[in-house]
């Protein structure tokens, strides 16, 4: 909401308040002022001037030299350039000593010989527009001399309110002008409004069908004398001040009643309508062209004003382009009405539309002043084109409730939490123009019919705190009864995981839920079905099912931004479709890329493999019960170098190096390697208990054998811990080899084997059959050949 | 036995000092020979000369293992300058990486609020419409879902628009009183240079018999203080809408930039609006069996990049998720 401040302070002039006090004190009472900006740049000593003469510059063919009569007693002569001067005509005149904005200062001087003391101005000279083509034409009744800014009103400041929702009562100067004087105690005049003489014009039927829809419909007809006269100065000012073009009389005089009393009017042509009037809802199919030009297929719960041929107007949203008053239009039909905020809500927004008036109806008009608003139209049209007014129809059916709401004092103070008498009270509620009735238990108070948003009593509640200030209420510090928070030691919390993969060296990214469909279908081993309706951009157009579109993506930002070594992780949720909705779980997923350390003089330019990134997951997996298995056909993965995870037997996650194909896809020079695991299954952990450490020396035996190069590692490790002896402490893989003196075909690995007892210090013949048992397994399982 | 010492003195290399010591003291040396000689001196010298060798024994073998340790500290020594470092050159390996700023700011909150006894709770982030509107008092067509640009999954289905339906999550979970902040990603469909299509919030909530709109402003504006570490910083609250809460307001705090010389960051306000908070609606409450009168409490609602950008200097919003790595670095 835009207005004038003088316009304002033409109903409440809080005189102890200048335009940032009063700012100040509208944003604080919760009508926050988003701008608030001058009319005009500074500029002095500019006054009206009267052009009496014109003729030709001697020297210069462009120019023409003026006297003008701008009040100084004589008239003076003055060079002026302009294109649109004329002589008679009433412009600015800068007089000698003049500041206009830029700093320019006007002097006495000789332009191409001859003397101008003075500058008559166009309004991109003042500081008032961008660009003009000549100079600004003032009213015919402007008194030469007169100062240019208070004949213009320009020391006006426009005021920007970013209301909320639920104040459409301040949509309007007089609800503006009602709240300053309940903040400021500040009476406030009100717009006095007389009704009309009335004539005998014919009545136009009106059948309301929907009165649930419309509680309320006025509506008159006008016969104007001159709808064409031009809107006079004063009211096209306070229209532009609030960001109104001019579009005729009855338009703009419409709009002038919206924004002064927040009752949105419509002006049809009289002509233009066959029949009775009926607000009903749209019909099936049915169609009309609004104002805007465009054409509209209706819904059937779109409230529609219609005569025997069809919609007319979009309820409370715009009017048909068919039935629009034209400036000659001297018949004019004036509906002014109120809808149910519910049956206006949402269809505007449905039809891609907004306008003045469905976004007052959304919000809640003043069902209390549709009388008030026809009567103040009719009114201006009248003495501004003279004419004659017919008699007002109207259909009232049953408005909203306006039910007395009971202020408990008690029930301030608790929810405040401070102390405010109940004087206090009563007089807070009182400057809202509320008329408190003293019981028993509080006061009874009846909310306005322009406040939609007063409705039970935390609604007065915020009245009283917001009259009295928001800054007057104290901060006081909680008191209340300590408990501890409960600490779980079982589980960790994602972000310890987060700081576990920090200390590898891995840097969080945050990365967006919605990824690209591509994207999505080449790296999920399930890819989403959860899309969103309304993406905002085609990349962002599906739920990723996967963290690796994101890590993938960021992964190509940097390349390509010059970097070549990435350690990156990201902890979020993944989604899909479920049979009862979306399942949307959390997944910490990472991505490593480059060179295995940063380079360095101390340690060899390799790049990172398969078994880095294991070594990093293995970090974050639980001590035991995980498990690698070989993942062919993961999409995304080179098949020789993918795994799924499991733990305890579910799967969680995979790893893997990206497929070649899809690298070469994104332009990495190398494969980044990808994990991702189900975050939840990594935060259960053991509460440790203490098993006895042995007294006993542990001894250490090496076992070397060839197995043939298709037995997996991890099988025959897993093997041998299934049967090793209790005396086996610690078995491990130390080396792993292929190459001179091993056959081909074949491979070493050499394990080594940590025995120790907690009883006994073991002799040589435990030790031989603790060796011979997993030797056994290693021949017999594997195949196994001692080295 | 000068002659001795001298030639001890002078020895170097530890076999020449064994050498030099079996010439005087080994089993042939000159003193083992003198004392071998001993018997042929006459009775009466015996004793004399006897304890003459010993003293110069005791005196050569304390020379012998002084030389001996000195030779010792000197190859010590030799081998120590042979082995010293360059300790300039850098170490060897990986660094650490880093948190989001984004993860470290909301660990922040989370670490203040924790410390006031808050519990932290996780929601869904694909939200019903009936959690994300209607039980937060926001009915279908009311101008508040305007004020949401809201992506759609299905008719029914929506990103959250904000962290708030978890209230209504929690509470059906945990019966007042309840102290709990949810932190978490929510999206509208709005992007440009002050708005990403996903950002990040905290919620709050406490309902105790303790809560009231001054203890709110006690509790929101010492959390600024602290998250600012700046004690005296100002705050001030404005009335505002929020559907679910009542009375509401929006916070705002004196310009950490500027400290209210007027800057760019706060338009020359001074002021910095950092959240939006309120008294729990009944309309929350109710359909939750929760009685109203009983049950007083507080909601905020704030906004993690926001207070990201102030702490950290960062002067686009659309850097954090960027991921450009040379960014994310500087928040190790």
């Amino acid at each position: 909401m835009k207005f004038s401040e003088s316009w304002l302070r033409s109903l409440v002039n809080p005189s102890g308040l200048d335009s940032d006090a009063l700012a100040h004190a509208l944003t604080m009472a919760g009508l926050e002022v988003e701008a608030l900006e001058s009319v005009a740049p500074p500029f002095e000593r500019v006054v009206v001037g009267h052009v009496l003469t014109a003729e030709k510059h001697p020297q210069a063919d462009r120019l023409k030299l003026l006297t003008v009569d701008a009040g100084q007693g004589a008239p003076l002569q003055i060079v002026c350039g302009a294109p649109n001067v004329t002589v008679g005509m009433k412009a600015p005149c800068a007089l000698v000593g003049a500041r206009l904005p830029g700093g320019l200062e006007i002097k006495a001087a000789k332009v191409r010989g001859i003397e101008s003391s003075g500058m008559m101005c166009s309004e991109k000279e003042l500081g008032l527009a961008e660009t003009s083509d000549g100079l600004l034409v003032l009213a015919e009744d402007a008194p030469p001399g007169a100062d240019l800014r208070a004949w213009l009103d320009l020391d006006d400041r426009l005021f920007t309110l970013k209301l909320t929702p639920n104040r459409a009562d301040c949509l309007s100067i007089q609800g503006i002008a009602r709240e300053v004087s309940a903040i400021t105690g500040t009476p406030s005049e009100g717009i006095a409004v007389q009704a009309v003489a009335v004539a005998p014009l014919p009545q136009r039927e009106v059948c309301v069908d929907e009165p649930g829809a419309c509680p309320r419909y006025l509506g008159r007809s006008l016969r104007l004398q001159n709808p064409e006269c031009a809107t006079p100065d004063w009211m096209l000012r306070r229209l532009t001040r609030s960001g109104l073009r001019s579009r005729g009389l009855v338009v703009d005089v419409t709009n002038y009643v919206l924004l002064e009393l927040g009752q949105p009017l419509h002006a049809f042509d009289e002509s233009r309508l066959q029949g009775a009037i009926a607000v009903r809802w749209a019909s099936p199919a049915e169609t009309i062209t609004l104002l805007n030009e465009q054409r509209v297929e209706l819904e059937p719960d779109m409230l529609v004003i219609a005569d025997q041929n069809g919609p007319v107007a979009l309820a409370g949203v715009m009017g048909g382009l068919e039935s629009a008053v034209t400036p000659q239009s001297r018949d004019v039909f004036l509906e002014s009405a109120f809808f149910a905020p519910d049956a206006i809500a949402g269809r505007a927004r449905r039809l891609s539309l907004s306008s003045d008036s469905s976004y007052r109806f959304e919000r809640g008009v003043d069902f209390g002043a549709t009388r008030q608003a026809l009567e103040r139209a009719s009114f201006l049209l009248l003495s501004l084109c003279g004419g004659e007014a017919g008699p007002v129809v109207e259909r009232t059916a049953s408005l909203p409730a306006r039910n007395p709401v009971l202020v408990r004092p008690a029930r301030v103070r608790r929810v405040l939490g401070m102390e405010l008498s109940d004087g206090t009270i009563r007089e807070l509620l009182s400057r809202l123009g509320l008329e408190p009735e003293t019981g028993p238990q509080g006061f009874q108070v009846t909310p306005p019919s322009f406040r939609f948003d007063l409705a039970i009593e935390p609604d007065f509640v915020e009245e009283v705190a917001r009259l009295h200030g928001y800054d007057a209420i104290p901060a006081i510090p909680p008191t209340g009864a300590l408990e501890f928070l409960a600490a779980p030691e079982t589980r960790r919390h994602e972000d310890d995981l987060a700081q576990l993969l920090v200390a590898r060296e891995y840097q969080e990214v945050v990365t967006y839920s919605f990824v690209d469909r591509d994207d999505e279908a080449a790296l999920s081993p399930q890819p989403s079905q959860a899309a969103l309706i309304n993406p905002i951009a085609t990349q962002y157009s599906v739920m990723r099912s996967t963290l690796a579109a994101g890590l993938i993506n960021t992964l190509r930002f940097n390349v390509s931004r010059k970097q070549d070594r990435l350690k990156i992780f990201e902890i979020g949720r993944c989604f899909s479709r479920s049979a009862t909705g979306y399942e949307q779980s959390k997944r910490v997923g990472g991505l490593l890329y480059g060179l295995r350390h940063p380079e360095q003089w101390a340690i060899g330019a390799e790049g990172v493999d398969f078994y880095d990134l294991k070594g990093d997951v293995e970090a974050l997996l639980p001590q035991s019960g995980a498990r690698f298995t070989a993942w062919a056909d993961h999409p995304a993965l080179h098949p020789g170098r993918a795994s799924a995870v499991s733990l305890n037997g579910k799967q969680i996650g995979w790893i893997g190096e990206l497929h070649p194909k899809l690298a070469a896809q994104y332009e990495f020079p190398k494969a980044p390697l990808l994990f991702e695991l189900d975050l939840e299954p990594l935060l259960a952990k053991d509460l440790p208990h203490h098993r006895e450490t042995s007294r006993f020396q542990p001894i250490r035996r090496d076992l070397a054998v060839l197995v043939p190069e298709s037995v997996l590692a991890g099988d025959v490790l897993d093997a041998l811990q299934a049967e090793a002896p209790t005396a086996v402490s610690e078995l491990s893989l130390f080396d792993l080899y292929q190459g001179s003196g091993v056959p081909s075909g074949k491979k070493s690995l050499a394990f080594r084997i940590v025995m120790q007892d907690t009883e006994r210090t073991l002799t040589e013949a435990d030790l031989e059959s603790c060796v011979a048992v997993l030797l056994k397994v290693l021949q017999s399982r594997f195949n196994a050949e001692l080295r | 036995m000068d002659e001795a010492l001298a030639s001890l003195a002078a020895v170097e290399q530890p076999a020449l000092l064994e050498e030099t010591k079996a010439r005087y003291l080994g089993k042939s040396g000159v003193l083992t020979e003198r004392l071998k000689a001993l018997g042929k001196l006459p009775p009466a010298e015996r004793p004399a000369a006897g304890a003459e060798i010993n003293r110069v024994k005791v005196v050569l073998e304390a020379a012998v293992q002084a030389q001996r340790e000195r030779i010792a500290a000197r190859q010590m020594e030799s081998q120590l300058q042979a082995q010293a470092l360059d300790v300039s050159l850098p170490g060897r390996g990986s660094g650490t990486g880093g948190l989001h700023p984004v993860t470290r700011t909301l660990q922040r909150i989370q670490t203040l609020f924790h410390s006031l006894g808050f519990d932290v709770a996780d929601g869904p982030e694909i939200e019903t419409d009936a959690y994300n509107f209607t039980a937060l008092n926001i009915p279908e067509n009311h101008p508040a879902r305007a004020m949401h640009d809201t992506f759609y999954l299905d008719p029914t289905h929506v990103l959250r628009t904000h962290t708030s339906p978890m209230q209504v999550r929690y509470l059906e979970a945990h019966p007042p009183p309840v102290k709990v902040i949810v932190p978490g990603r929510v999206y509208r469909c709005d992007s440009d240079m002050t708005h990403t299509p996903m950002f990040h919030q905290v919620e709050g909530l406490w309902i105790d018999p303790a809560a009231t709109f001054s203890s709110l402003k006690g509790v929101l504006i010492d959390f600024m203080r602290r998250f600012f570490e700046q004690d005296e910083l100002k705050a001030r609250f404005r009335p505002s809408f929020f559907p679910f809460t009542e009375p509401s307001a929006e916070m705002d705090i004196g310009c950490v930039i500027c400290h209210g010389e007027g800057c760019r960051v706060c338009s020359h306000t001074g002021w910095l609006e950092v959240l939006g908070c309120g008294m729990v609606h009944p309309n929350v409450l109710t359909p939750l069996g929760i009685d109203s009168e009983a049950h007083v409490g507080f909601a905020f609602g704030l906004g993690v990049e926001r207070l990201a950008m102030l702490r950290y200097g960062v002067n686009d919003l659309r850097m954090f998720f960027e991921n450009d790595i040379r960014f994310l670095k500087q928040f190790r």
